[in-house]
């Protein structure tokens, strides 16, 4: 996927996970730059301008969501957020700053490739819509330019809403969205607060395109975060 | 041999007695019969030479009296800075109890026993301090004379005609160590007086001519040379009986005064005294409260009080007793304890009086059998204060009036019924009037009424009418009857009245101890029973209260509550500790501290103080009266019982939670010390294998190492995930983050999380269609069933299927997830979700937190959890959740189509 060696700024403070990406990394043709406080990171972030950022959010210095913010002021460099299972509200109001993607500490280097991937894929498209006019996801084909739905071959029929639902977490595919970022993209920013209009149109969404609704292959939930449209 | 031994118990009494002497400190008196003799300038001397030995001594209080030759002693010894006390616009200077306290010495001088402290001090007498020094072990050197004796204070009032105010109880110096008698004879003292050694010269002339006259000081000399004498024979009494010299055991007497508000019963009481103490008998003082108490003028009833206080301070027993005969009483009391002398004032009422109204000394005497009677006379003049006699007259006033306006409804009555009824029936009316004014306004009104009734039916109704004469001489007969019947059935009426007055009285006394036994019985908890403890106190005596509670080092902690108490000077909180520290009451009316706010009583359960009592009344003068103070000391009795029982179970039930907590601290350490170290072995050894230098594995090899060391790594995550979870909801840490969810997504997150772990397992859902939301945290619900379904996966054999089924029933929503497992053992159904709890053998890792972490969520969502044996094997867990109403509106959309471009 990578054509040339990609680089990453790692922001850790802990020595042994950075020491674990050293080895990782750079054996998936990546090249590691590393920080371990905010200050250093935001510093190098700016000299080196990576391509992708990785931040731990229990940093020393400064809090690691201030690291985001920083950097959204300059740049739409892809930040995935390695966070602890305990901030879980850290983690969703880190990705409502900006931050593209997140794992949870202990996490897996494929688990942490894949989100790096995904990250960098939609910063490589153009921000706003999709490139390819058909996107294919196992037995799922969308056709963006003519709006028609077609699982296993066979159209299917979509709501105004559930249909820009669908085109949302398509445009960031494999990604995680929060409630926040689909209600504000899908109803506008008035409805940003009733999460439950989403649960409701997504569980007629997966009931219309997933084989097993109660155990979706596409449309999955990150459980007090938001969806994903799962891609690999 | 059998006559020479000791007896027992007189030994063991010794020994206590000498055993709490050695913890105290020692007192020797410099005891003389006046000043002047020399007794400051001895104890001077004596200090000198304990110093000399090393003795730490310090001069508490001298008073030189500006005496050269004393003053010169005072050089070499070290004076307490006296504390300075303003009272009243003037400077006084107070021997400072706090500092000696602080300061310790070994030995402390304190002159002039008998002296009364400066207002606000904090004990009222010098002797007191005195006794506080003792009692924190500090030796104490002072000086008193004669005069300041309690019990010769009478007698040395007659011999000199000087009333000494400040007095000594006679125990304190029967309880001296030591007493030195400092004597002069009178001549060489008055030579030093005249010599001014005594007295500044004008004073010394003074004195010479009222109390220093020779005759006095001849009287005084003896009393304090036999005062010393009879001390010593009780030294050589005690040294006989310690070594069995001669048995000489006085039968037990017991020795009974009884008192009454005449203003003689502390002469009567200070006799008594004297008589015990000449018999070696232990004496009890008994005041009868008759119906009359209640409506005896304050000042007698403060003098009833005083002299009962002046018995307790001489050594007496004092004891209050209820009833309307007091003769009977004072006999009957007397036979329960065995009293074998009972002392009496004689009456002074006049012979007539006595004739008529009877009197308690001859009922006494009468009816004593073998106990004797002394009769002691009362001092002439000392009659009773005019001032309480007005009062009395002059509320009595109307009840007099209220008399004859009676006869005169009774005449009334008569008059109407005169025409048809005859002079029997009228007599009758006017016997029926004098009741009524007996019950309702006593004796006195009723004999009026009795006397008028007499006359005024001579005057109207018997002819001659309209005059006092008599026409036949048979109805001097009919007046006599009358006036005799009349008397006799108002007196009984009376004595009725007084004896329901006093019933009523008791009765109430009994309701309120029997409203706080009740609620202190009935309540638990310290808190509770403190709480309910100040609210009887505060009702029943109309004060303010509150309680002090001990803690564990001994420190006393205001108890509060929504109940207000009063605001304590910073200065009383002193007050409380100290009555706890000492066991004695201070405050208005008792010995120490007369001058704090409030009164304080030490709460004393079996085991010792638990606490103090604070009452403050809203009237100063309410626990004056012995009476009230008697019922609030038995008050204080229960509450300390009921405190000292809730104590007890707090303490038996921190004992009983500290076992709890330590056995399942115990539990906790060996499930997760080996639970957490299995996982930890196979990282440690996988990984030292991955390590070796020279590495001879092949990559299949290090590939299985890997994967062991990946696979034990997650295991530990979840443990460490379990435990905390478990800390955060026990620790009430978990809020839930509740939103409306359709339950079928919280399944699929679960199972997509599980993806990598089902091992072969088939999951199979089946869910009715249209389920309502939930309103459930999602967070902690995936975390249910992400146990829920580790759990099957661990203990069903691979390959077999787990079955998911969700539906409504009842307004709930019950899902229950159904495995091929082993099943639950029988007996384990509750017990699995129990902390720590895992059904057979630990097979797969887990701490046993799993279930426990499930019911915990479930049910803070307000559902249930269980567990059930499956038909055809395995086990089937349910659980419910409630579904909320309303469930939240979602707007239809119009078009069923998405609109083509």
């Amino acid at each position: 996927m990578v054509t040339h060696e990609a680089t990453v700024l790692l922001i850790e403070d802990e020595a042994e996970i950075r020491r674990f990406l050293r080895t990782s990394l750079p054996a998936h043709g990546y090249r590691l730059y590393e920080a371990t406080t905010a200050t250093d990171g935001l510093a190098q972030a700016k000299a080196r301008n990576p391509d992708v950022i990785l931040l731990d959010l229990g940093l020393p210095d400064v809090d690691g969501t201030e690291v985001i913010r920083q950097v959204r002021e300059w740049s739409a460099i892809p930040i995935v957020v390695l966070s602890a299972r305990e901030q879980e509200q850290a983690k969703v109001a880190a990705l409502d700053l900006g931050a593209d993607d997140y794992v949870t500490k202990p996490f897996g280097v494929n688990e942490l490739l894949a989100r790096m991937r995904a990250a960098l894929r939609h910063i490589a498209g153009s921000p706003g819509e999709p490139t390819e006019p058909v996107f294919t996801l196992g037995d799922l084909k969308v056709d963006l330019g003519r709006r028609q739905v077609f699982v296993s071959g066979k159209e299917t029929h979509l709501t105004p809403i559930e249909y820009k639902l669908l085109t949302t977490l398509i445009r960031y595919a494999g990604k995680v969205m929060t409630h926040r970022q689909l209600l504000k993209e899908v109803w506008g920013p008035l409805h940003v607060e009733e999460g439950h209009y989403l649960r409701v149109y997504m569980r007629q969404l997966r009931n219309k395109l997933e084989k097993n609704p109660a155990h979706p292959r596409y449309l999955v939930t990150e459980l007090g975060v938001g969806y994903r449209l799962r891609t690999e | 041999m059998e006559e020479r031994r000791p007896d027992p118990d007189a030994l063991l009494k010794r020994v206590q007695a000498e055993e709490a002497k050695q913890a105290r400190g020692k007192l020797k008196v410099f005891f003389g019969a006046t000043a002047g003799v020399g007794k400051t300038y001895a104890m001077l001397g004596a200090a000198h030479e304990q110093q000399n030995d090393n003795v730490d001594v310090i001069v508490g209080w001298v008073e030189t009296h500006g005496r050269a030759e004393t003053e010169a002693l005072l050089e070499g010894l070290t004076i307490l800075p006296p504390r300075v006390v303003e009272h009243r616009g003037t400077t006084l200077r107070e021997f400072d109890l706090d500092a000696a306290l602080a300061r310790r010495p070994q030995l402390i001088l304190m002159d002039e026993l008998a002296h009364t402290n400066a207002p606000g001090s904090r004990h009222p007498k010098r002797w007191q301090d005195v006794k506080e020094l003792l009692k924190a072990g500090i030796n104490v050197y002072t000086t008193v004379n004669v005069q300041h004796l309690e019990c010769l204070n009478d007698v040395v009032t007659q011999i000199t005609g000087v009333r000494v105010s400040e007095t000594v109880p006679d125990s304190v110096l029967e309880q001296a160590d030591d007493v030195e008698l400092i004597d002069l004879p009178p001549d060489d003292l008055l030579q030093r007086l005249k010599d001014g050694k005594v007295y500044m010269p004008e004073q010394a002339q003074h004195a010479i001519q009222n109390f220093f006259r020779k005759g006095n000081l001849i009287a005084l000399r003896e009393l304090a040379l036999r005062r010393t004498a009879e001390r010593v024979d009780q030294q050589m009494e005690v040294y006989r009986r310690d070594h069995a010299v001669v048995r000489t055991w006085p039968a037990g007497e017991t020795l009974m005064v009884c008192v009454n508000m005449k203003p003689r019963g502390p002469r009567l009481v200070r006799a008594a005294r004297t008589m015990a103490t000449g018999l070696h008998a232990k004496w009890i003082a008994v005041y009868v409260q008759t119906p009359r108490h209640l409506r005896m003028p304050q000042a007698d009833r403060d003098r009833v009080n005083q002299t009962l206080r002046l018995a307790e301070l001489l050594g007496a027993e004092t004891v209050v007793l209820s009833g309307a005969n007091v003769a009977q009483e004072l006999l009957s009391y007397a036979r329960t304890r065995n009293v074998t002398k009972i002392i009496v004032g004689k009456p002074v009422r006049a012979r007539w009086k006595e004739w008529v109204f009877g009197s308690v000394v001859a009922e006494l005497v009468q009816q004593s059998g073998e106990t004797d009677i002394y009769v002691i006379t009362g001092e002439a003049g000392e009659s009773r204060p005019l001032a309480t006699q007005v009062v009395k007259r002059s509320s009595d006033w109307s009840s007099y009036g209220l008399g004859v306006v009676g006869v005169g409804l009774s005449t009334g009555v008569a008059w109407l019924m005169f025409p048809y009824f005859g002079l029997a029936n009228l007599i009758m009316v006017y016997l029926m009037g004098v009741v009524l004014v007996a019950t309702r306004y006593g004796r006195g009104p009723s004999v009026l009424a009795s006397v008028l009734s007499v006359a005024a039916f001579d005057f109207f109704f018997v002819p001659p009418y309209l005059s006092f004469g008599v026409s036949d001489i048979e109805y001097l007969l009919t007046f006599a009857v009358m006036l005799i019947v009349a008397l006799t059935i108002s007196g009984l009426a009376v004595r009725t009245k007084q004896q329901a007055e006093l019933a009523r009285h008791q009765e109430r006394r009994t309701a309120v101890l029997y409203a706080l036994s009740r609620d202190l019985a009935t309540h638990r908890g310290l808190a509770t029973l403190t709480q309910l403890a100040v609210k009887h106190v505060r009702e029943v005596f109309d004060s303010q209260a509150a309680i002090f509670v001990a803690d564990i080092n001994k420190h006393l902690v205001l108890q509060r509550g929504e109940q207000l108490f009063f605001e304590f000077d910073p200065k009383e909180s002193g007050v409380a500790q100290w009555v706890f520290e000492h066991g004695e009451r201070a405050g208005p009316g008792s010995d120490a501290l007369p001058g704090a706010s409030a009164l304080y009583l030490p709460l004393v359960g079996s085991r010792g103080p638990i606490g103090v009592l604070a009452v403050r009344p809203t009237l100063a003068t309410r626990f004056l009266d012995l009476e009230q103070l008697h019922l609030l000391e038995v008050l204080a009795n229960q509450i300390a019982l009921a405190l000292e029982r809730a104590r007890l179970a707090e303490e038996a039930q921190q004992a009983h939670v500290s076992v709890e907590t330590e056995r399942m601290r115990n539990a906790i350490l060996s499930s997760v010390s080996h639970d957490l170290r299995t996982p930890l072995a196979t990282i440690t050894g996988a990984a030292s294998g991955l390590l070796e230098e020279k590495n001879q594995l092949g990559s299949t090899a290090r590939l299985e190492l890997a994967k062991s060391i990946y696979n034990e790594a997650h295991r530990l995550d979840r443990l460490v995930r379990n435990l905390l979870d478990m800390t955060r909801l026990e620790s009430g840490a978990v809020q839930l983050q509740k939103e409306w969810h359709p339950f079928e997504e919280i399944i699929g997150a679960a199972l997509t999380r599980l993806e990598s772990r089902l091992n072969g397992h088939q999951v199979r859902t089946n869910f009715q269609q249209d389920l309502p939301l939930v309103l459930l945290d999602g967070v902690l619900m995936e975390q249910v069933l992400v146990n829920l379904l580790e759990n099957a996966i661990k203990y069903a054999p691979p390959s077999t299927a787990i079955e998911l089924s969700a539906k409504v029933s009842d307004h709930e929503l019950v899902f229950e997830i159904a495995d091929r497992g082993p099943g639950i053992p029988p007996g384990d159904e509750r017990r699995i979700f129990d902390k720590f709890y895992r059904a057979g053998p630990a097979r797969e890792g887990g701490v046993g937190l799993g279930l426990t972490i499930c019911r915990g969520i479930i049910e803070a969502h307000g559902g249930r959890i269980w567990v059930e044996r499956r038909r055809g094997g395995g086990a089937v867990f349910r659980f419910t959740l409630p579904i909320e109403q309303p469930q939240p509106m979602i707007e239809p959309e119009k078009a069923e189509r998405h609109p083509a471009v």
